[in-house]
């Protein structure tokens, strides 16, 4: 079903992991269709990416394509983040079933809205940046069983 | 990898060599047209009657009352699109459960199409149907009842003898898709008070592509196939002897074992619960804890996602199944887990593991153990989890 690198990024998830005090955090996605991502960020005074890690809570394709989205922007400035579209993170997986393409949407997002925080927290505007969809992070309450 | 532990006997079996043994000479030496006059065909004719005979014998009823189809969703749609058509004069009004196999709710769900009403009744946390929900529902146009016999997903067992009773006392039909259960369980449709039976070959370790219907004498539900005079003209089409074969002959095997299977299952199965529920935290069981399938046990472990955890339980040789939606290819995780009360999260983190004879204890706590690490590993990568430990630590 996945294709080798998919398979890799899932057996092998790089970055995976918290940054204390980052400077920006993005989450995305819905617990109920069962996929969340969070993207971490720590960017330095030139705006490059210094570090990077997330956690997920989802499918297979979903930790890859956090895992590959992550290698995709590490080292980058945030414009050249901002340039990581959904298809260059599948094409850097060697594609994904059909089904699981809104994971790689996911990934995309997940940058936007971490790089949205970074953008909050220094009172700066990112142009060609929009507000992220869904940001639902710990406004979402836990749901007890 | 070269270990292969198989835990999804739920959704298929291993054909037993006994049973494959007892099909080849079908396939090459008797191949017999059942329908055919000489001499030659009559072995095929008597071996059909034989499987017959075992099955209405499994099941206290006439040979007679089982006709022979290709599988459990065909039996289930002949039960319901031909009951529905058949009594569509006396009423329109169907009722049945929310856990029902797909192969039920998808044909109640073209049946509404067609103008009939179908009244979905509930079941409460441990999956069993809710009985004064489904009194309430019977109407004076209700022409049949259809509750499975034991649910695929978290096994939990219905009060099928109840639901019988009620059925027969109110003049409607009563049919039950028993294709977890026959073979599993001890099934009597006098006692029970059963119309109509579903069953699969394959899911008791015969061949696949075969299963049958049971009909109580009398019942004069529709025609499904047109055609020749094969299975009393309600199925038409040249039988699958060498399957009806196996199935006859798994029948044999399950019904003669079916004690000594039943006590070694639930050995197992009860030692899998109650590891994992004393060993890994945050774990749901679902399903009821004695009403239950032998062979069944369904977990539910909080902060993560049931396909990730089926291809690494899969890396480590370990098969299993899911209602997590990824697997299903929707959005919605399994329409069971929702209606035992559920919360879409905790529902798409389950794992069904169903098992077998060949299943050893070592090969529980291999799977125990793999299952351990890997639930950890994908809690520490869950955000879900994260914000969990955060909120408690405050």
């Amino acid at each position: 079903m996945y294709s080798e690198k998919v398979m890799d990024h899932f057996q092998n998830p790089r970055n995976v992991g918290e940054i204390e005090n980052a400077s920006g955090v993005g989450t995305v996605g819905n617990a109920k269709c069962g996929d969340i991502m969070r993207i971490y960020f720590d960017i330095d005074d030139n705006q490059v990416i210094q570090d990077v890690k997330f956690k997920t809570f989802g499918c297979g394709a979903a930790v890859a394509t956090s895992s590959m989205a992550t290698e995709l922007v590490k080292g980058k400035t945030i414009y050249e983040a901002l340039e990581v579209t959904n298809k260059a993170v599948m094409d850097a997986l060697d594609g994904l079933p059909p089904v699981k393409v809104h994971c790689s949407l996911l990934a995309e997002e997940a940058i936007h809205a971490a790089l949205w925080d970074y953008a909050e927290k220094n009172g700066i505007v990112i142009e060609g940046l929009e507000k992220p969809k869904s940001d639902i992070g710990e406004h979402e309450e836990e749901e007890e069983y | 990898m070269d270990k292969f532990i198989y835990l999804d006997h739920a959704a298929t079996t291993a054909t037993r060599p006994e049973v494959v043994e007892a099909m080849l000479p079908y396939f090459t030496d008797k191949f017999g047209n059942p329908s055919s006059v000489y001499g030659f065909s009559n072995q095929s004719k008597e071996a059909i009657a034989d499987a017959r005979k075992i099955i209405g014998e499994s099941l206290n009823t006439d040979p007679a009352n089982i006709y022979f189809t290709a599988g459990g969703s065909e039996s289930d749609n002949w039960a319901l699109k031909e009951t529905a058509r058949t009594y569509a004069n006396k009423g329109k009004h169907i009722i049945t459960t929310k856990i029902e196999h797909h192969a039920i709710l998808h044909t109640c769900e073209f049946l509404e199409k067609e103008g009939y009403e179908v009244t979905y009744v509930g079941v409460d946390e441990n999956g069993i149907v809710k009985m004064d929900e489904l009194k309430n529902a019977i109407r004076p146009d209700t022409i049949l009842i259809s509750v499975m016999f034991a649910n695929n997903e978290i096994g939990s067992i219905q009060p099928i003898k109840e639901i019988g009773a009620i059925a027969k006392e109110k003049g409607i039909l009563f049919h039950t898709d028993a294709v977890q259960a026959y073979g599993q369980i001890p099934i009597d449709v006098e006692e029970m008070n059963i119309d109509m039976l579903s069953a699969s070959g394959h899911k008791l370790n015969g061949p696949k592509g075969v299963g049958f219907l049971y009909i109580r004498k009398g019942i004069k539900i529709r025609n499904l196939v047109h055609g020749g005079g094969q299975e009393r003209a309600r199925r038409a089409g040249t039988e699958n002897v060498p399957g009806i074969v196996g199935l006859g002959k798994a029948v044999e095997i399950a019904v003669n074992t079916m004690k000594e299977r039943e006590a070694y299952e639930m050995e197992l199965r009860d030692y899998l619960i109650e590891r994992v529920m004393a060993e890994i935290p945050y774990t749901r069981l679902n399903g009821h804890r004695t009403k239950r399938l032998p062979n069944n046990a369904n977990f539910s472990f909080q902060f993560i996602e049931g396909e990730s955890l089926l291809i690494m339980l899969d890396m480590a040789g370990i098969c299993g199944s899911s209602g997590s939606a990824c697997t299903s290819g929707s959005l919605d995780p399994s329409h069971v887990l929702l209606a035992i009360g559920l919360p879409h999260e905790i529902a798409h983190g389950s794992l069904r593991l169903t098992l077998g004879h060949e299943n050893t204890k070592e090969d529980i706590d291999y799977v125990i153990d793999n299952l351990k690490r890997i639930v950890e590993r994908l809690r520490n990568m869950s955000p879900l989890y994260e914000d969990f430990i955060r909120a408690s630590k405050r």
